[in-house]
Formats: C-alpha cells, structure tokens, sequence
C-alpha cells in the first residue's frame, strides 16, 4: 500500500500481463480450433460482405490513391479489423468487472486492470490480424512494410481511445446492467455509421430527413472511428500518411476519452464490492 | 479524503503500529428495492429504497508491530467488515486506515483462479493479482508447489482439482507473499492434519520474522492459542480491547454466561449453594495451571437431601469431558444434610490449556437436578497443542 491513488496501471504490469494471458488462453480452450477461430471470424465476415457487396449488389471497387490497389476484400478488411477490436474490446471490458464479482469482493488489485487486460487481449488480436492483413497486402503488390511504424503509432491511439471507453463503460455497467444490453444496439448503429462496408467518399454532404436538411457529412464526421478507419486504410491500401486533420481527431479523441473514462472509474471504483 | 494513508512512523507509546485504524465507519444500503436497471430507476425517479446500516461505527483498533491479532465478535458484526476495509476492498466512509508496510489478504482461496488454466498457469496468475513480480514468482514457485503438496497435478487444469487441491494452492500462494501485515478471515481449516501443520509452521515463521497477522475467526480456542491481542466487535462498535485472554473471556462470558441454576426446575435444585475451584496453595481462584493439583469443593445447604453429589467439566461448546460424584468414594457418603461440603481433591489437573465450565448436580431419589457451576480456565507453562485432555501415562519400553 505504498499509493495512496488507485494505482496507475503501469505499475501492475505484471498483473495486467497475466489478467491479458488469462483471457487470451481462457478464450478457446476447449475449442478444436483454437486459435485459428481468430482468423476465421474475420475471413468469414470478409466473405460474407465480399458476397453481398461485390457479387449481389455489384458495387464498385474503391481504388487505393496512391497504391492503385483495387481489391474490394482487403479495402473492407483495412476497416473490418480495427472495426472487429473496438466491438470486441468493448462488450469484453463492459461485463470484465460484473464478471470478476469474486474476484473484486476477495481481493485487493487495482480493479482497472480488468478492463485493461480484456483490451489489450484484443490488440493481440488485432496485432495478429494485421500482419496477415500486411502479408495479403503484399501479395496483391501493396508494400505495405515501409507504413508498419505509422500503423503502430495508430493502433497504440485506437487503444488508447477503446481503453477509455471500456473503463467508463465497465463501470457503470456495475451500477446499470443495462449497459451490456444496450451496447449491442449501439455498435450495430456505430458500425453502419462507420465507413466499413463503404468509402467514406459514398457519404452524402447532406440529405433532407422529414423536411429538414440535415449536414450528414458533418455529424459522421464526429464519429471517432471515421478517423480511425481512414487512417488504418490510408495506411494499408492507399500506402500514404493519414492527413493531419485526421491525426489532430485520433489524438483529441484518444486524450479526450481515456481522461473521461478514467475519471468516471476511479470515482465510481470504491464501491464496486459493494455493489457487485 | 483518500482514507487509506501510506506511512513509515505509525509510532505511538514506543511501540510500532502496523495498523492502524482510527474512528473508521462504514455504512451499507440495506436495499428494499433495488434498481439495477435503467428503466426502474427512469421510472421510479430514484434508483434505490434502502435502509442505511452501519457495519462499523466509529472504530479505533492499533495493531502492534509483528503482533497476532485477533478481530472476534457475533455474525454481522462487523469484524470482516474491518477486515475488508483494512485490505482495501471496501472503502470507510469516514475515519483513516493507516498501514505500514506490504499487505495481504487471505479471504479466499483460489480467488482467481481460472477453471480452464493449469495449476501452473494459476500459480502465477494468482500469484500477480496477489501484488507478486512474475520474477519473484520464479524463485518460489517451486516452494510454493511443493508446499501445496500436489506437484503431481500442478500441469492439470484446476477445473478437476478437488476443493481441497484447490484450496491448498491457492493458500501456498497466498501464504507465500510474505507480506509484512497477512489479514485472514476464517481460512485456517484448511486440508488434512498435516496440512494444518504446515500452515501452523508458515504462520510461527511469518511471526518470527516480524510480520504482523490479524486474524477474524469465531474458534475462540484459535484465538486463544495464536492472538496476543484482540478486538471484541458488537454491532459494529467496539466492546471490548486488550490482551486477547480478557477479551475472549469478556466474549464468552457475554454469549455463553455460565448457566445459573434454573429457578423451578425441581425440589432439590437448591441443595447445592456454591461450587468453587482452588489451587494447589488453596487459594480460591478461577485461573488453573495444567497438570498442577486441584481441589473442586461443592458447599450443600440441606433444604432436601441429597444422596450423591457430583461436577462435570464441560468445554465451552457444552460438551461433557469429565465428571465425578461422590458414589465413587471408597467409602459411602450423604445423604447430606444439613450444611457443609464435599471436596474433590485432584493430584494433577489433566485439562490442557482453554477455558471450561465446571457445572454441579446433586442426585436425591426423585432424581438428578443441576446446581449452580462455573467458568475457569486453565493455563499452561507449555506450548499448546491444540488437544483439551491430556494423556497421562508411564512409557516403557522393551526390545528384543
């Protein structure tokens, strides 16, 4: 007890190292597959839209400026993966506390490494996933090694920022479990308000909704992951940086969340024993 | 505002303070609808009706430095609840808890463990939510194994341990944190005899080397024979403090007083006035040594007449050990009329250390009624061994 404050979560780092294994060695076994379900997942989902997107509705391919890439399945996957973290990482970290009730009301930790290492379990997925990304990418004459460090720096921001909304979230769903509940109408939404399945470019400036022009472009432009997925595809299939007014978004947004998030758990952390 | 203050001088009259809790209380919602849910609260414009409970009100306890300290009181009232606030899992909602030095808690065992990893996985997994470096956990991982005593399954997945495996990891591991201030709570039945004793040995080590352990348990004789100090809790509040022989008696005497005798049981309940226990000097007293002589004398009044006098020696669980009555005596005595006494003169007394009740009855033809009895306790010079009885006898050996 030689912190007064909830400690930092670096100074556990050999708790949140092993909470991390836990979930990522608790995550399939028993399963004949294992590990390679985490590759399947996001092929599977990558066929499934590639189906309905590229053979049904026939839409056209986005072409990578500078890269001239122009293959639908990895453009989608460049916004499928970091996609695929963020939902995993938030309905992981949103029950990780009501699910370690024992462990809370037995033992003294810094309980904001459950969050934080149902996270990080998923950055090593995404880790993994996007270096087979990486692969496919130069299979298909796309370079991608020289652009790794800037997809580094991008995935430590994207971290940062899941991690803030993991924390606020696991820690009202201590007091409102209907936070769990809710999420999954939420990232349906956020998903289709995220420019995955499409380009960003498809988005209209504005429509008219029920006789009121409404600046689409402008309020999709809010949503955090916009910038994110940009970023992820300027760097793997356009093979350019991400612009500057999307890095100032990522930046803000991660500084902007993480801050709220860690405010909002360390205030409402003191009576998680109690309220579990 | 942050009640959990880190130290290095805890220092009051000299003596070293491990911990130290001042003026601590901790209130709890006692919910009689309890909104959980967004929609109740939304539609009931509050989330909760409770009733406000106080665990602890206003608690003062300082534990000396590398002392065994007992918390011992009723169910609810509030000794865990200390126990939890101390370990930092439930926050005081005013006072201050100041501890000096490293702290663990054993409330449970094997509190995160996770079902589908091995043993080993486990041990290191509980070993760092436990405050342990993976490095340190190196080095004692072979101790800590062997001390469980399942090296043998330490590979399988703790999912098909039995509770008792289980439960033996997960002290080795807790146990082996060495932390200079161990909190346990009721843990202390733990696997087979042999077992016990090496916790036993784990714990006379942790004291050797200084540690201060603070322990919440209802065995009295535990307390007895571990504690050097103690706290007697009542409704949150404290009742009683001090050197942990006068609190316990304090505690027994409040929840088990001795039984007086019953007003209308019987014609003959009043033939017997007192019964007092001397020493080996005769001196009345109530505080006997182990294996020293004794004299148990019972004072009749002759209101009706009894044939037989007799004492039985409970333990404080009301269990019956020994008794004598006056029909052994090598030559006929009673009926007692009249006034006076009978003595039961003992050449080494053969309980061991605790505290028992003696308790007298009198025999007349109507049968048998209970007198009135008391408390006492016995002491030793000797370590404890954990037994009530001692086995009395003459060794001899032969050989061929």
């Amino acid at each position: 007890m030689k912190r007064s404050r909830p400690e930092g979560l670096l100074a556990r780092r050999d708790l949140l190292v092993n909470l991390t294994l836990r979930e990522l060695r608790g995550k399939y076994k028993r399963s004949a597959l294992g590990w390679a379900w985490s590759m399947i997942n996001p092929i599977a989902t990558m066929l499934i839209f590639t189906l309905v997107f590229k053979v049904l509705l026939k839409l056209p391919n986005p072409i990578g400026n500078p890269s001239g890439l122009q293959v639908f399945a990895l453009f989608l996957l460049c916004g499928l993966l970091p996609w695929n973290f963020l939902a995993n990482s938030l309905s992981g970290s949103v029950t990780s506390l009501v699910g370690n009730a024992g462990l809370i009301k037995k033992v003294y930790f810094p309980r904001s490494v459950l969050p934080a290492a149902s996270v990080l379990s998923w950055v090593v997925h995404l880790l993994i996933e996007l270096g087979i990304l990486s692969i496919a990418m130069m299979l298909f004459g796309n370079f991608v090694l020289p652009w790794l460090p800037v997809a580094i720096l991008i995935v430590v921001l994207q971290t940062i920022f899941v991690m803030g909304v993991g924390l606020g979230l696991s820690a009202i769903n201590v007091y409102f479990r209907d936070v769990e509940h809710f999420l999954g109408i939420f990232i349906l939404l956020w998903f289709y308000s995220s420019p995955i399945i499409y380009p960003a470019s498809l988005i209209p400036d504005s429509r008219v909704i029920l006789g009121m022009k409404v600046p689409i472009k402008a309020i999709l432009d809010l949503n955090p992951m916009v910038h994110f997925i940009g970023a992820y595809r300027a760097v793997f299939y356009d093979l350019r940086m991400p612009d500057a007014r999307s890095i100032a978004f990522m930046v803000g947004y991660a500084a902007l969340s993480f801050t709220l998030g860690w405010t909002l758990f360390n205030r409402l952390q003191k009576r998680f024993a109690e309220e579990l | 505002m942050d009640p959990f203050q880190p130290t290095s001088e805890a220092v009051r009259g000299g003596t070293l303070i491990a911990i130290r809790a001042e003026g601590v209380s901790k209130r709890f919602k006692l919910f009689k609808e309890r909104n959980q849910t967004l929609k109740h609260t939304l539609l009931r414009g509050r989330r909760a009706v409770y009733e406000e409970f106080w665990a602890l009100k206003d608690v003062t306890v300082e534990v000396p430095q590398g002392s065994t300290y007992g918390l011992i009181g009723e169910n609810g009232s509030g000794k865990s609840t200390l126990l939890k606030c101390m370990a930092k899992i439930l926050y005081p909602d005013s006072g201050t808890i100041t501890v000096d030095g490293s702290i663990s808690a054993l409330l449970e065992l094997g509190a995160g463990f996770h079902p589908e990893l091995s043993g080993r996985e486990n041990v290191f997994l509980n070993g760092a939510i436990l405050g342990l470096s993976g490095n340190y956990l190196k080095d004692k991982f072979d101790q800590i194994v062997e001390f469980s005593g399942i090296e043998r399954f330490i590979d399988t997945p703790v999912k098909n341990y039995s509770s008792g495996m289980f439960v033996r990891l997960g002290f080795s591991v807790a146990i082996n944190v060495e932390p200079d201030v161990l909190l346990i709570d009721e843990i202390l039945a733990v696997g087979d005899e042999e077992f016990q004793q090496k916790c036993r040995d784990k714990f006379d080590e942790l004291k050797n080397r200084g540690s201060t352990i603070i322990i919440v348990s209802h065995s009295m004789g535990m307390v007895r024979n571990l504690c050097d100090h103690a706290t007697w809790l009542e409704h949150g509040m404290v009742r009683g403090q001090g050197v942990a022989s006068d609190v316990i008696t304090a505690y027994l005497d409040h929840v088990n007083p001795v039984a007086e005798p019953a007003a209308n049981l019987g014609l003959h309940n009043d033939s017997i006035e007192s019964v007092n226990l001397f020493d080996g000097s005769g001196e009345a007293t109530a505080r006997l040594i182990s294996g020293h002589p004794a004299t148990i004398r019972i004072h009749y009044r002759g209101a009706t007449s009894a044939n037989e006098l007799g004492v039985d020696i409970c333990s404080l669980e009301g269990e019956k050990l020994m008794g004598a009555t006056t029909s052994q005596a090598p030559s006929p005595m009673g009926p007692f009329d009249g006034r006076g006494y009978v003595e039961l003169i003992l050449s080494g007394l053969p309980l061991l250390p605790g505290i028992y009740d003696l308790k007298s009855f009198s025999k007349t033809e109507s049968g048998r009624g209970e007198g009135p009895g008391t408390r006492f306790e016995v002491t030793s010079t000797d370590s404890p061994t954990g037994a009530l009885i001692e086995l009395k006898g003459i060794w001899r050996s032969s050989s061929a």
